[in-house]
């Protein structure tokens, strides 16, 4: 008796639960869809602040460069720079005095005016310690500025900067988030909470933040520079790739940010557009020139042509990278040297090389991490190069370590830990990355990020004269001497260049990825 | 037994400083620090030293201790380094999704596990017994990260009845009834496993409270079937099931997690898996104390609970 009872009540329950799953499925196949002018963007994470000079993160940049402006911008697709709330600029003779030429009747979305005390505002809040919003910080990239010593305002639309030295880097990196324009009045207002109530003069501007479930931009009709194709763009920060991929293919967005590589041909289909852009970005491995088997500039040249990068890039990186040829990725166009090609993949000339130096079978340790900030798959590729070394007689033992602690193991130098390590750099400048990890000066105990201990006079002496010109060719020039040098003594193992990727509805139109790793949004529509 | 829950919560008060102590110093013997994981490739040792300086984490830890404790009695938990907001603002925000998500998990678990227990029990070898012996096997062994996915593939991208993630619409009312779709997949995935220990646990308390002799008694004086096994044997057996259930209730919490992240849901569970990663000790401290003390009430309530049910247990 007991039996017919429960499983009638049980059929009848699971009757009702399957009832009322297909009524919810009814409801929800029309709430799927997006509102029209409105992008939904699916992020990597719930930002920490949109206040540009206290941000960090690519993930919080990707907001941020919607909201303000720069004095300078990088021209589209490209990583030179060109005007931007400063029409012009002229640099004094000995490149140390940058005086900028505000567009008149510039505006802050919150009413304020964007002139020349705003922009002293900005670089003073950031670089003097004793500014009455110095404690809205910390402002972790507060050096890239570090040798400006003065900011002058002598009238509305002209802003005076005076440097301790020559610094060529300085024009882009005004054009990085850093060094957006911030409103002072804002910032008065908010206190510490202006990375959540920003005020800046870019196409959008700020509307609404929910932590952890969206951050709401829409658009500003008044901006300099004509107004933007969408109506807003809604953040969302999706932590999880899986769950992100899942939400993109169900529907509930219409933009995806790094999209992992081995869900990407889930999207090769006419309901989807896929767009990708080459970084400047590098992958590579840091060789300890110090002590150990790579001592010997024959085994780190060796090590380069062991590993197969177009099976690396096309293969564990399923095509989302290309291979890197050598310390200056290619998306600086016009710093990058045509004739320093990628060693090619051959393994006989690191035997025989190996063989030269008398070392046939050299043991290493390999620091490898679990993830990081433009890492891309670091275990996966750390195990392939394991695999590309022991074929031609390497014997590697891997250490693999959570991102923050292996940060902790490398940047204080590879002495006495390890032979190789993986790293990789995202930046604006061909000086930046070369200038804190290759010179001598930048060793670990002098405050760089040389932890490989390499070291060669003419290179240093090469990145000193190219950080001091103004003169773009003559940068240019020394920057192409430099990576044939570099490239030659392998202080590095040179792998890939990332190409970011991102994936739309057939819908969007007017999507593209910058070299810079900014996602500027204004020319993007939705049909 | 008043004296007794103000005893229970006075000595819950060392337990929870205890905590304090242990989630500190942890926190500050792992590997990495928060300038570290804020500048990344950028971390220097020069510009880690000035951000720990601005941090304020230069001073020696024992002194960190003490300031942080002092705060925290006045209810002051600082402020995040990885979300620039008070960390209890965010703390009481996500712990609220977290109740949602892990009570109605409890509740489903609770219901659906004692039912399947009772049933399993009454029927013992019989067809019903073997159904539900399979299915909490089933429940039992997939891991709710992997049970998440599949619910999310199936309900979600492919038959599109359930949205994938997040806890309300965009573009919603910020209903109840938006809610609760958007609770049936993380809560389903959340209570397997827990329903399948609850319904193993019940069927065998059911199964040693039915071979005693007040239910022959019961029967014997013409109780009905249903009677006999709902209100005689599942009173007397709820004094072993409820313990069981508070067990469950941290598992259900510490589940919620991987749940959390697969389903993003905007939860307690998450919002310390991401602290953790960025070093956010302040987050990570006030986080953990938090959950830890929340579990200990919880733990008072449900011995509270079983005096209440079983008038042998006496304070």
């Amino acid at each position: 008796m007991l039996s017919a009872r429960l499983s009638r009540r049980a059929l009848l329950s699971a009757s009702a639960a399957g009832l009322a799953l297909v009524s919810l499925g009814l409801r929800s196949a029309a709430l799927a869809q997006t509102p029209p002018g409105v992008l939904i963007l699916g992020q990597v994470a719930e930002p920490k602040t949109l206040d540009p000079q206290a941000a960090t993160a690519a993930n919080d940049f990707r907001i941020s460069a919607n909201l303000f402006d720069g004095l300078v911008r990088f021209r589209d697709g490209t990583l030179e720079v060109e005007p931007a709330l400063a029409e012009r600029w002229e640099i004094s003779d000995d490149g140390k005095t940058y005086t900028f030429h505000l567009r008149p009747g510039l505006t802050f979305h919150d009413g304020s005016a964007c002139d020349a005390e705003a922009v002293k505002f900005t670089f003073e809040r950031m670089l003097k310690e004793d500014h009455p919003y110095a404690k809205t910080g910390p402002f972790p990239l507060a050096f890239f500025f570090s040798s400006v010593t003065a900011i002058e305002a002598p009238d509305a639309t002209t802003a005076v900067f005076t440097l301790s030295e020559p610094y060529a880097p300085f024009l882009a990196n005004l054009a990085t988030p850093t060094g957006y324009i911030v409103s002072p009045a804002a910032v008065a207002q908010h206190g510490a909470d202006f990375g959540r109530a920003p005020s800046g003069t870019g196409p959008f501007k700020f509307a609404e933040w929910r932590a952890n479930e969206m951050v709401a931009i829409e658009k500003n009709p008044d901006y300099w520079d004509g107004p933007a194709a969408a109506e807003a763009i809604v953040f969302r920060p999706l932590t999880d790739a899986n769950t992100r991929t899942a939400e993109m293919l169900a529907g509930g967005l219409d933009i995806m940010v790094e999209v992992p590589p081995v869900t990407l041909s889930q999207f090769r289909t006419d309901a989807f557009r896929i767009v990708e852009a080459a970084g400047a970005h590098l992958w590579f491995l840091i060789l300890n020139c110090k002590d150990g088997a790579f001592a010997d500039k024959r085994v780190r040249q060796a090590a380069n042509y062991a590993v197969n990068k177009e099976a690396l890039v096309n293969d564990v990186l399923e095509g989302t990278a290309t291979v890197a040829a050598g310390p200056t990725p290619a998306a600086f166009n016009w710093a990058v040297n045509p004739d320093v090609a990628p060693y090619p993949y051959d393994p006989e000339k690191a035997k025989a090389l190996l063989a030269e130096a008398g070392q046939p079978n050299p043991k290493v340790t390999f620091f490898v991490t679990e993830g990081g900030s433009g890492m891309l798959d670091p275990v996966a590729m750390g195990t392939a190069i394991q695999a590309d070394l022991a074929a031609v007689g390497f014997d590697v033992t891997i250490q693999t370590y959570e991102w923050n602690t292996f940060l902790d193991q490398v940047n204080p130098g590879l002495s006495g830990k390890a032979d190789m390590a993986e790293m990789a750099w995202m930046t604006n400048d061909p000086d930046t990355l070369p200038y804190l990890a290759l010179r001598s000066e930048a060793w670990p105990e002098k405050g760089g990020f040389n932890s490989g201990y390499y070291a060669n006079p003419q290179v240093d002496d090469l990145l000193n004269r190219a950080r001091i010109s103004t003169s773009q060719d003559e940068r240019a020039d020394l920057y192409k001497q430099m990576q044939v040098l570099v490239h030659d003594d392998a202080p590095w193992l040179f792998v890939a260049n990332w190409k970011q990727n991102a994936v739309s509805t057939a819908a969007v139109s007017g999507l593209a990825l910058q070299p810079s790793f900014l996602l500027t949004l204004k020319d993007v529509a939705k049909a | 037994m008043g004296r007794y829950i103000l005893y229970r919560l006075i000595s819950a008060v060392p337990v929870v400083l205890g905590i304090t102590v242990i989630v500190f110093f942890i926190m500050s013997l792992i590997p990495g620090d928060p300038a570290t994981a804020i500048l990344g490739a950028y971390a220097s040792p020069e510009n880690v030293a000035k951000l720990n300086r601005d941090l304020g984490l230069d001073r020696p830890m024992v002194a960190r201790y003490f300031i942080w404790l002092g705060n925290l009695l006045t209810g002051d938990f600082g402020r995040s380094f990885s979300l620039n907001r008070p960390v209890l603002d965010e703390i009481t925000e996500r712990f609220s999704a977290t109740l949602v998500l892990a009570g109605v998990s409890l509740v489903l678990c609770a219901v659906i596990g004692i039912a399947a227990g009772v049933v399993s029990a009454a029927r013992q070898f019989g067809w019903q017994d073997k159904a539900i012996t399979f299915a909490v096997l089933i429940g039992i062994s997939v891991p709710s990260f992997f049970l998440g996915m599949l619910l999310i593939l199936t309900f979600a991208v492919n038959l599109r009845w359930l949205p994938v993630s997040g806890m309300y619409e965009i573009y919603g009312g910020r209903t109840l009834w938006d809610l609760a779709r958007h609770l049936v997949l993380p809560a389903t995935a959340l209570a397997a496993v827990a329903t399948g220990v609850v319904a193993r646990l019940s069927r065998s308390a059911m199964l040693e409270v039915l071979r005693q002799d007040f239910i022959r008694t019961a029967r014997a004086k013409g109780v009905a079937e249903r009677g006999v096994i709902w209100r005689h044997a599942l009173r007397a057996a709820m004094v072993s099931i409820i313990p069981v259930l508070g067990i469950q209730a941290g598992f259900v919490l510490s589940g919620a997690v991987y749940v959390e992240v697969v389903f993003q849901w905007p939860g307690v569970g998450r919002m310390l898996v991401e602290a953790i990663l960025k070093r956010d000790l302040l987050l990570v401290q006030g986080g953990v104390t938090f959950v830890a003390a929340c579990y200990v009430l919880f733990n008072i309530l449900v011995d509270v609970a079983q005096s209440l049910i079983d008038p042998r247990i006496k304070a």
